[in-house]
Order: C-alpha cells, then sequence, then structure tokens
C-alpha cells in the first residue's frame, strides 16, 4: 500500500512534465495532422541546452527556460519550413512520419557528437532535497517541475484562448479549409504551431534534464510514452492530453513501485493497445477528420 | 511482360555465381548484410509500400528471430551447421503469428495509428530484450549456436540462404503486384474508405501483408544472429534498422519489385564504407538522417519510378511490369471509385 500511494504521487508529479511535452506534440497534430516523432529528441535537446547554460554561466534551468524556449521556437519553425512544407498534400501524413523520425534521428546525431555519450545530469543545489510528508518522500525538484508544467500549460492555455494566433490555430484545428476560406493563413499557422510544440519541448526538457540523468539516446524512452499518452488524449486534444498524461504516467509509476521498473515500460504499450480497443478516438478526441 | 522474369533470372543468376570468383571475406561480408537488408526492405515494401502503411516496428521483428533462434538453440550444440537453418520457417511463423494481432488492432483505423503501435512495439521489445534476463541474457548478450563452417569459406552458408530469402521476397512481391493482392494493395493505398465501399477485403490484405513482411524479416533476424554468433539487445532490436529499410524503400521506389533491392545495394554498401571511413561513430547517424531528409525532399517517389517514367514508359498494364508506376494505378481506381460512387 505505501508502495502503491508512493508510486502514485510520483506518478502524478511527473505527470505534469508529460503533459507538457505531449501539449506540443498534440498541438502539433491538431494544427498539421503530423504526428511529430521528433517531440522527444527536442525534449532531450532542450534538457542539453538547459545543461549547457548551467554548467557554463550558472544559469538556474528553471531560469533558462525563457532562453531554450525561444531557441528550440525557432528551431522548430525552421523544421516545418525546410522539411514538412515542401511535402506534397497526398502523401503527406505517411511521409511526415517518416521526416519527423529522420529530424529526430539528426537530432540525436547531433546530441551524441556535441555532448557525447555519457549520461548528463543538472546537479543543482536543490537537486536531492525531498520533504517526507506522513511517510511519504516528495522530492523537491519534482513538486517544482509540477508546478512549471502547470504554469507553462496554462499559459499555453491563455496563448490559445485569448489571442489572434490562438483563435487562428484553434479554427485550423477545427478545419482546415474552412479556416484557409476565412483568411486564415494556414501555412504560417502550422509553422508558428511547429515552433510553439518545440517550445513546450524546450520547457520540457529544462525539468527533464533536472529530473533524470540523459544522453542523446534518451528521446528513445520518450517516443512511445508521448505516443501513447497523444492517443489515450484524444489526437489534436491539448486538454485530452494533460489527463492521460497523468494517468499514463501514474500507472507506469505505481507499476513501477509495486511490480517492477523493468515491467513499467509495458504499461505504455498496454494502455495503447487498450485505447485502440475500447475506445479508439481517445479520452476526449472528436470524430471529426483526424480524429481516430 | 517478359522483361520481368528475365530480369529476375539474370539477378538470381548473377548473385549464385559471385562467390564462385574467390572474394574476399570483407566483399562477402558485405554481401551477406546487403542481402539481408534487401530481404528486409523487399519485406517491408510489401506493407509500407504497397498498402501505404508505413510500419516503424519492424526492428522489434528482426531481433524477435535472432533471439529465438537462440532460444532454440540454447544449451545443446548444433549437429550440422545448417540445422539452425532448418528452423528458419518456425522463425518466420512465430514472426507473423506475433505480428497478425498487432495488425489486426492497429490496422482497423489509419496509417498514423498504426506507425505509433509499431513504433511503441518496437520499444517494448527493446526494453523487453534488455530487461527479460532469464531469456535474452540482458546487455551481456545471448549466445547463439557456434556455426562449425570452415573459416576459409564461412560466409557463404549465410550468402545462399539470404538467396534464398530474397527469392522467396522478391517471388511474393511479384506475385503480389501481378495478383488481385496487389491490386487490392494499392487500392488500400490510394483510396481505402473507397476500395471498402466497392467491396474489397481491405482488411484482410492489410493484415496479410503485414504478417507476411514480419514474418521474412524474423528469419533475416535469426540468420543475422546465428551470424552474429553473440547477439546484444541494442543491436538485435536497434531503431536504426527500422528507419535503414524504409530509407532503401524509398530511395529505390516503394511498390516496386526492384526498388527496395536497389536501395539495398546502394544504400548498405555505402553505410558500411561510411562506417568504416568515420568510424561508425555518431557522423554516421547524423549522414544518414540527411540522405533520408533528401531523398524525402528530392526524390520523394524513388530511383525506380523516376527512371521509369523518364523512359516514358508509363506502363498501362500496370503490376504486370517490374516497375509499375505507383499513381498510374492510384489515379485508375480513383476514376473507377469515383464512377459508382460510396455510401
Amino acid at each position: 500500500m505505501h508502495a502503491l500511494i508512493q508510486g502514485v504521487i510520483v506518478g502524478v508529479l511527473t505527470g505534469g512534465v508529460y503533459a507538457l511535452m505531449a501539449s506540443g506534440q498534440t498541438l502539433i497534430f491538431g494544427i498539421m495532422k503530423v504526428i511529430n516523432l521528433a517531440q522527444g529528441a527536442m525534449v532531450i535537446l532542450g534538457a542539453y541546452l538547459a545543461y549547457q547554460l548551467f554548467t557554463t554561466f550558472g544559469l538556474d534551468p528553471f531560469l533558462a527556460i525563457p532562453i531554450t524556449t525561444v531557441v528550440m521556437f525557432g528551431l522548430g519553425v525552421g523544421v516545418e519550413v525546410a522539411f514538412l512544407r515542401p511535402l506534397r498534400a497526398e502523401d503527406r501524413s505517411e511521409l511526415s512520419l517518416l521526416v519527423t523520425f529522420a529530424v529526430a534521428l539528426l537530432l540525436e546525431g547531433v546530441m551524441a557528437v556535441t555532448w557525447n555519450d555519457t549520461r548528463r545530469s543538472i546537479n543543482t543545489g536543490y537537486a536531492n532535497a525531498s520533504w517526507t510528508v506522513g511517510g511519504y518522500q516528495v522530492t523537491l525538484v519534482r513538486l517544482w517541475a509540477f508546478l512549471l508544467s502547470l504554469a507553462a500549460l496554462g499559459l499555453l492555455f491563455l496563448l490559445l484562448d485569448r489571442t489572434r494566433f490562438g483563435r487562428a490555430v484553434r479554427a485550423t484545428v477545427q478545419n482546415p479549409d474552412s479556416a484557409r476560406l476565412l483568411g486564415v493563413e494556414t501555412s504560417r499557422v502550422s509553422a508558428l504551431g511547429f515552433g510553439l510544440g518545440a517550445a513546450t519541448a524546450a520547457a520540457a526538457g529544462s525539468v527533464y534534464g533536472l529530473l533524470y540523468p540523459f544522453n542523446a539516446g534518451s528521446h528513445y524512452d520518450l517516443i512511445s510514452r508521448l505516443l501513447s499518452i497523444v492517443v489515450l488524449g484524444g489526437m489534436g486534444s491539448v486538454g485530452g492530453a494533460m489527463i492521460a498524461a497523468v494517468i499514463v504516467s501514474t500507472s507506469s509509476a505505481v507499476v513501477a513501485s509495486t511490480v517492477s521498473p523493468a515491467w513499467s515500460e509495458m504499461t505504455f504499450f498496454v494502455i495503447l493497445i487498450l485505447v485502440l480497443l475500447v475506445r479508439p478516438q481517445g479520452i476526449f478526441g472528436a470524430r471529426a477528420r483526424g480524429a481516430i | 511482360m517478359r522483361a520481368g522474369p528475365v530480369r529476375g533470372l539474370l539477378f538470381f543468376g548473377a548473385l549464385v555465381v559471385t562467390p564462385l570468383f574467390g572474394l574476399q571475406h570483407w566483399v562477402l561480408n558485405l554481401l551477406v548484410f546487403v542481402l539481408m537488408f534487401a530481404v528486409m526492405s523487399s519485406s517491408w515494401n510489401l506493407v509500407g509500400g504497397m498498402a501505404g502503411y508505413p510500419s516503424l516496428g519492424h526492428a522489434a521483428f528482426f531481433g524477435i528471430g535472432a533471439y529465438a533462434l537462440g532460444l532454440i538453440f540454447r544449451g545443446h550444440t548444433v549437429h550440422s551447421g545448417y540445422e539452425p537453418f532448418f528452423w528458419l520457417p518456425v522463425i518466420g511463423l512465430l514472426g507473423a503469428v506475433v505480428g497478425w494481432p498487432i495488425a489486426v488492432v492497429s490496422m482497423r483505423t489509419r496509417a498514423d495509428v498504426f506507425a505509433i503501435v509499431t513504433i511503441t512495439f518496437l520499444f517494448v521489445v527493446q526494453t523487453l530484450a534488455f530487461n527479460l534476463h532469464g531469456l535474452t541474457g540482458g546487455a551481456q548478450g545471448l549466445a547463439m549456436p557456434i556455426a562449425p563452417f570452415p573459416a576459409a569459406t564461412f560466409e557463404e552458408p549465410f550468402y545462399y540462404v539470404l538467396v534464398v530469402l530474397l527469392a522467396l521476397a522478391l517471388g511474393l512481391t511479384y506475385g503480389a503486384l501481378r495478383s488481385k493482392v496487389g491490386l487490392a494493395l494499392s487500392a488500400v493505398r490510394a483510396d481505402e474508405d473507397k476500395a471498402r465501399g466497392i467491396g474489397v477485403p481491405t482488411t484482410g490484405v492489410k493484415v496479410l501483408a503485414f504478417s507476411v513482411s514480419v514474418g521474412l524479416t524474423a528469419m533475416v533476424g535469426g540468420v543475422w544472429g546465428y551470424y552474429e554468433s553473440f547477439i546484444y539487445p541494442q543491436f538485435a532490436v536497434d531503431p536504426l534498422i527500422t528507419i535503414a529499410i524504409v530509407l532503401m524503400t524509398f530511395l529505390g521506389g516503394r511498390a516496386t519489385l526492384w526498388g527496395p533491392v536497389l536501395g539495398a545495394f546502394l544504400l548498405e554498401a555505402g553505410q558500411q564504407v561510411l562506417a568504416y571511413q568515420l568510424g561508425g561513430n555518431q557522423f554516421y547517424l547524423i549522414a544518414y538522417a540527411m540522405i533520408f531528409l533528401l531523398v524525402m525532399l528530392f526524390l520523394p517517389r524513388g530511383i525506380v519510378p523516376t527512371i521509369a517514367q523518364r523512359r516514358g514508359k508509363r506502363s498501362r498494364s500496370a503490376g504486370a511490369g517490374a516497375t509499375p508506376a505507383p499513381p498510374a494505378s492510384g489515379l485508375d481506381l480513383r476514376a473507377a471509385t469515383g464512377s459508382r460512387g460510396t455510401p
């Protein structure tokens, strides 16, 4: 029972970080109908940037987020313009998968060359501090990570809900053709949306770097996690991704603490298959075009 | 019509006699790897190229095949070096049996979801390969049966087995292209809803194509494991294998008979040289990804269809020739289904 509750605590707190990563990925899918397999690699790149800023300038990873998000936003826009926009419409959804996979490998290669294979971790003074509440351990950094992820997601919601850009994004998600007819420049929205997805990856990357040691290959661990979250939440639904992130992360943390960490990786696949069997459109997925 | 079989006989004749010229070991070794990838990209083509369902999980089945062979022979020595090869059909069947339910669940909806499920499966199998110490030996690796072939001609048995597997893969592709199965697969790729509407058994052909495809891939995995004599999880279940066979298929030309083979010969040979020159470090990953992106941008249809188009050979008998132009058959189908309409 103790292990179970401890698992839930860790799972919910970590879920916030995954929600941030997955929100970018599901947003990209919503706008462009592109499954971004490079999201995990972008998170790791964000972690490396935060690591570099911390080791070189002593900048706290949380404070580095404004810098890394801007850099990664530019990178995301660049990837969309250079590699995704030129694809022909008829086989776009198929080719975009492969293109984003190639981008993931490219980023992995660049990171491996730049920072070599050694696992890095960002060792701030507070990295190992923890509180004990009623016999359960709450790592301080995990709590901060959770709160920061919530704040970032709140900003994302404000952006989507309150700005002209957000309105254009939502219009494109609902119906790209009508949005275009109404004067939304959907290709610009796509580029900015991809940039936004990369920016959330950067913010999540800072936090990820605080929580776990990582190297260039770590993005493989993230791919299946993020994909099962995105599918469970309903592809394209940011709110769904948030709830799904908590569900997925909690169940895997519970399996890790009660069964064994090795099998916790299996939970993603089991959840994914169950969702596809029981509710293929995910928790909040609409049966609109592009929803499954 | 006649060019296909003649070309095939010439190609396989050349493959059969090649080792007779007393090639050096590194050349034969290179050819063994080229053939492995030729078989795998040809198999991937059956589902990824012809049906338009891009599987990202083939590397998992490669690993399953390798571990299956290792587990079959765990604890007892082989009597004859050829014995493991006779188990390959069993391994192929195992791959198909594992792949079948995955295909049934993930192919019900769309290619996107299929890709998600297959790539997730790849990482699940990778994690299991690392963590099921009792079965796979974990990171310490698994000893395979020791092949008792004389050192002078060590590569040859593997080479010829792979030639047979390639003949099988190409024979299946050729048969599919010439039959209703191939037509059904290209109908799935062009417009699945309409195809289903006019009575094409879309689910059946998709699942069949995937099972056959991953079965062949598992057999290659078995050959690879036996050839390597000791396998490690990071090489047996390697996402790079997936990306390599996809890239080979796209480079050569998907949904064509010879495209994947051509892609494998060009890329795997190039890769071995590249790995040798760059010392196998991560620059090699960058080069690979860059080639992939360039192919996607500038040669999305692949070499074989592009050449066929240049020659002006837009064969109307799509499926009969060696290089049916894929978009032509897609357009035909759209025209055919459009007139009948679907509910």
